[in-house]
C-alpha cells in the first residue's frame, strides 16, 4: 500500500544519501592514504634510492628487503627484532594499564555522590590535552638522575636510577636480584631475529619503563572521556534499577554497566594496541633510540632506515610487516571479544541481569 | 539469607533515610570509611597527574642551575623571566603558534563534520557496499601513520602541495577513527527518534543535522576535542610534509628546541616554558567544553 511505497522511496535515497555523505571521507582517504599505500608497498619490494619519483627510477627486486629484515642475519636483522622487543614489552604493559586505568577513573569521576568532580576530571585529563612534545620534554626533566622523580626516591631511601640513560632490562634485572646475572646455557643460544632468548626475556629497559608511564599518564584521560560518554549514555534510570533491586557495586559493575560497556571496551581497546605500536615521537625526541637501543621501536626504526639510512625499500618493509603485526593482532582481539550482538544486544542482555537480579531479590525477601 | 541481601542494598544506598535508627549509624559509618577512602585514592591519583605540570610552570621560571638543582620545588629561589624573554625574541614562537593555529583551526572543523557525516552514513544509511566501505574504514585505521610517512611526502610532492599549508592540512582533514567514533555511537542512539523524525517527512540531511547530531553531542565534543588536540599536537606529519622553517608549528619548533638546536647546555627553563606556553591552547579548549562534557543525553528517548 502506500506505507512500502514510501518505505521503497526512503531506500532509494537512503543509498544516494549514503554515498553523498561518504564520498568526501573516501576521496581524502584514498588520495592521502590508500594511493600512497600502494607506493609503499611498491617500494618496499624495490631498489628506490631515494631521488627522483620511484616509479621510473627503480627496479623491482623481489622479496630482498623483507628478507634483510627478516632472515638474513645482520645489523638490519637484529636492529628489527630489538625493535619489536622493546615495542613488545611496551604494548604489554602500557594496554592493560590504561584501559583498566581509564575505566576505573570514568566509573570514579561519574558517581553521583563524588564532590568535585568537575576538578578531579580535569586532573585526569590534562595530561591527554598536552602535545607528545610538550609532555615528554617534561618528562625528560622529571627523569633526569638528579630529577624530581629521584629526589622524591631519595626521601624514601630509595637509589633512583638514571632513568634515560640506563638500558638494563628490568626482567634482567630482577633475576640479577635472585643471583641470576648472566644468561643460562640454554638461553644463550640463538631465538628468532638475531637475537638470543636472554635478550629477548630482557623485559623493557629502565628507559623504556620511563615511557610506559608516560604512555599510561597520557593515554587514560582520553579513554577516561571515551567511557564517561558511554557511562553518561547508559543513563541513570538502568543504573538506578540495578541498585534497586539490590546489586551491590561489584555486582552492578560487573553484570549490568560492564556488559553495557562492550562497544567502548572494544573501541579503546584497539585504539590502545594501534596506538602503542605506533610509538614514534616520543622516540624522536628522546634520543633516537638510545640507550643501548632500548628504546628503538618498529615504527621509529622505519623511519630512521628510510630518511636517515636512505634504505627506502627497507624501511618501507618495516612498516608493512608492522602493519601486519597490529592488524593480526586487531583481528585476534576482535575474535576474543567478540559477540553475537553489541550495542543494543548489550543492553538486552543488561536489561536480563537486571530482572534476574529482581527476581533473586524478591526470593530472598519472600 | 535476608541479611546478605539487606547489606547489598545497603552498600548500594548510602543515603536511604526510610531505615531503623540502629542499622543506619552502623552502616552509614562504614559507608563514611569507604567514601573517605576513595576520595584519598582519587586525590592522591589527581596530585600525580597534577603536580608533573605545576613543577614544569614553576620549572619555567627559575635559572637553568635552580632548575637543575631544585627540581621538586615550586617556588623558584630567584624569579627569572629569561626563558620566556628568549622565546618571544630569539625563537620565532609566535610564527609557530600562528601556523599551529591556522591548521588546527581548519583540521578540526572539518574533522567533526566530515567524520560526522561518514559515520551516520555507516551506521543508519543502507547502501551497496556500506560493509566493504567500513571494512576499509577498519583497515585504514589499523594503518600504522609512520607507513605513510615516505609515501605521502611523495604524494604531496607529486601534487605539488609539499611545503604549503594544503599539505600539511588536507591529508588530516578526515580520520578513520573519528568515522568509527562516530559510527559506534549512532548505532547507541535509539533508531525510534530518528524513525519518528522520518515519518513526519523530514529528508535525510535534514535528520541528520536537527534530529541526530543533536543526540550526538556527546559524541561530538569529544570528537571535537580528540581533532583539535590531534592537530595541534601533531608532529610526525610536519615533519615529512615541510621543510622551510616559516612552516615550522610549535611542535616542530620545540622538538628542535627539546633535541638541543639551540646551543649547549640543559637549558631546562627555556623548553619547559616552550612546553607551558604550546599547552594553553589545548587547555583552554578543554576548559570552555568541560562543563559540556559533563551534561550528557540522558532521557534522550524519554518522550
Amino acid at each position: 500500500m502506500g506505507k512500502t511505497s514510501v518505505g521503497k522511496g526512503i531506500r532509494g535515497s537512503e543509498g544516494r544519501y549514503g554515498w553523498t555523505f561518504i564520498a568526501p571521507a573516501i576521496l581524502i582517504i584514498g588520495v592521502f592514504l590508500v594511493v600512497p599505500i600502494f607506493l609503499a608497498l611498491y617500494v618496499s619490494f624495490s631498489n628506490w634510492n631515494g631521488l627522483g619519483s620511484p616509479i621510473g627510477n627503480s627496479s623491482l627486486v623481489g622479496g630482498d628487503n623483507y628478507a634483510k629484515v627478516l632472515v638474513d642475519s645482520g645489523l638490519a636483522q637484529r636492529d628489527f627484532g630489538t625493535s619489536i622487543r622493546n615495542n613488545f614489552y611496551y604494548v604489554l604493559l602500557v594496554v592493560p594499564l590504561q584501559t583498566a586505568l581509564a575505566l576505573f577513573l570514568a566509573v570514579q569521576v561519574n558517581r553521583r555522590v563524588l564532590r568535585g568532580r568537575g576538578f578531579f576530571r580535569t586532573a585526569f585529563y590534562f595530561p591527554s590535552v598536552t602535545s607528545s612534545v610538550a609532555i615528554t620534554t617534561i618528562f625528560i626533566f622529571l627523569f633526569t638522575a638528579s630529577g624530581a622523580v629521584n629526589t622524591l626516591l631519595g626521601w624514601l631511601g630509595i637509589n633512583g636510577p638514571n632513568w634515560f640513560a640506563d638500558p638494563s632490562g628490568i626482567i634482567h634485572n630482577l633475576l640479577k636480584g635472585v643471583g641470576v646475572t648472566s644468561a643460562p646455557p640454554l638461553f644463550n643460544e640463538g631465538g628468532p631475529l638475531g637475537l638470543t632468548w636472554w635478550d629477548w626475556v630482557s623485559g623493557p629497559s629502565v628507559a623504556m619503563c620511563v615511557l610506559i608511564i608516560l604512555a599510561v599518564f597520557t593515554t587514560s584521560g582520553t579513554f577516561m572521556l571515551l567511557f564517561l560518554a558511554a557511562l553518561q549514555n547508559i543513563g541513570a534510570e538502568i543504573d538506578e534499577a540495578a541498585e534497586m533491586d539490590g546489586a551491590g557495586p561489584m555486582r552492578k559493575f560487573f553484570s549490568v554497566t560492564l556488559p553495557m560497556l562492550k562497544p567502548t571496551l572494544f573501541t579503546v581497546l584497539t585504539l590502545g594496541l594501534i596506538g602503542t605500536w605506533q610509538v614514534f615521537d616520543q622516540i624522536y625526541l628522546t634520543g633516537k633510540g638510545a640507550p643501548g637501543k632500548t628504546l628503538l621501536t618498529p615504527a621509529f626504526l622505519a623511519y630512521d632506515t628510510s630518511f636517515k639510512g636512505l634504505n627506502w625499500g627497507e624501511g618501507a618493509a618495516i612498516s608493512f610487516i608492522l602493519f601486519l603485526i597490529i592488524v593480526a593482532l586487531t583481528l585476534l582481539q576482535r575474535y576474543i571479544l567478540r559477540d553475537r550482538d553489541t550495542g543494543r544486544g548489550a543492553i538486552r542482555r543488561a536489561q536480563k541481569a537486571d530482572r534476574e537480579l529482581h527476581e533473586e531479590a524478591a526470593r530472598a525477601a519472600r | 539469607m535476608t541479611t546478605g541481601i539487606e547489606t547489598v542494598r545497603i552498600a548500594a544506598e548510602p543515603a536511604d533515610i526510610a531505615r531503623p535508627p540502629a542499622r543506619k549509624v552502623h552502616l552509614s559509618a562504614r559507608t563514611r570509611t569507604t567514601m573517605l577512602l576513595s576520595y584519598l585514592v582519587l586525590i592522591a591519583i589527581a596530585l600525580i597527574y597534577i603536580y608533573p605540570f605545576l613543577i614544569s610552570i614553576a620549572g619555567s621560571f627559575k635559572t637553568d642551575a635552580d632548575a637543575t638543582q631544585n627540581p621538586l620545588s615550586l617556588l623558584p629561589q630567584t624569579w627569572s623571566f629569561a626563558a620566556y624573554e628568549r622565546l618571544f625574541t630569539t625563537v620565532p614562537l609566535l610564527q609557530w603558534t600562528g601556523n599551529s593555529a591556522i591548521v588546527a583551526i581548519v583540521v578540526t572543523f572539518s574533522r567533526v563534520f566530515l567524520d560526522s557525516l561518514a559515520g551516520y552514513a555507516l551506521s543508519r544509511l543502507r547502501f551497496r557496499g556500506r560493509n566493504v566501505v567500513f571494512a576499509a574504514v577498519i583497515a585504514v585505521m589499523a594503518v600504522p601513520n609512520v607507513v605513510l610517512l615516505i609515501p605521502r611526502f611523495l604524494i604531496l610532492k607529486e601534487l605539488g602541495l609539499y611545503n604549503s599549508y594544503a599539505g600539511m592540512i588536507i591529508p588530516l582533514i578526515v580520520d578513520a577513527a573519528g568515522i568509527f567514533i562516530m559510527k559506534q555511537f549512532f548505532e547507541s542512539i535509539p533508531v525510534s527518534v530518528e524513525e519518528a523524525a522520518r515519518i513526519d517527512g523530514a529528508g535525510v540531511f535534514r535528520t541528520f543535522w536537527t534530529v541526530v547530531l543533536p543526540m550526538a553531542r556527546p559524541a561530538l565534543i569529544t570528537l571535537f576535542i580528540l581533532s583539535f588536540q590531534g592537530s595541534w599536537n601533531e608532529f610526525a606529519h610536519f615533519v615529512i610534509s615541510r621543510q622551510s622553517t616559516d612552516l615550522n608549528t610549535l611542535t616542530t619548533g620545540v622538538a628542535s628546541l627539546t633535541s638541543g638546536e639551540l646551543g649547549t647546555g640543559n637549558q631546562y627553563p627555556l623548553q619547559l616554558a616552550a612546553a607551558v606556553l604550546m599547552s594553553i591552547p589545548v587547555a583552554v579548549i578543554f576548559f570552555i567544553f568541560q562543563r559540556r562534557i559533563m551534561s550528557t543525553s540522558e532521557g534522550g528517548e524519554k518522550g
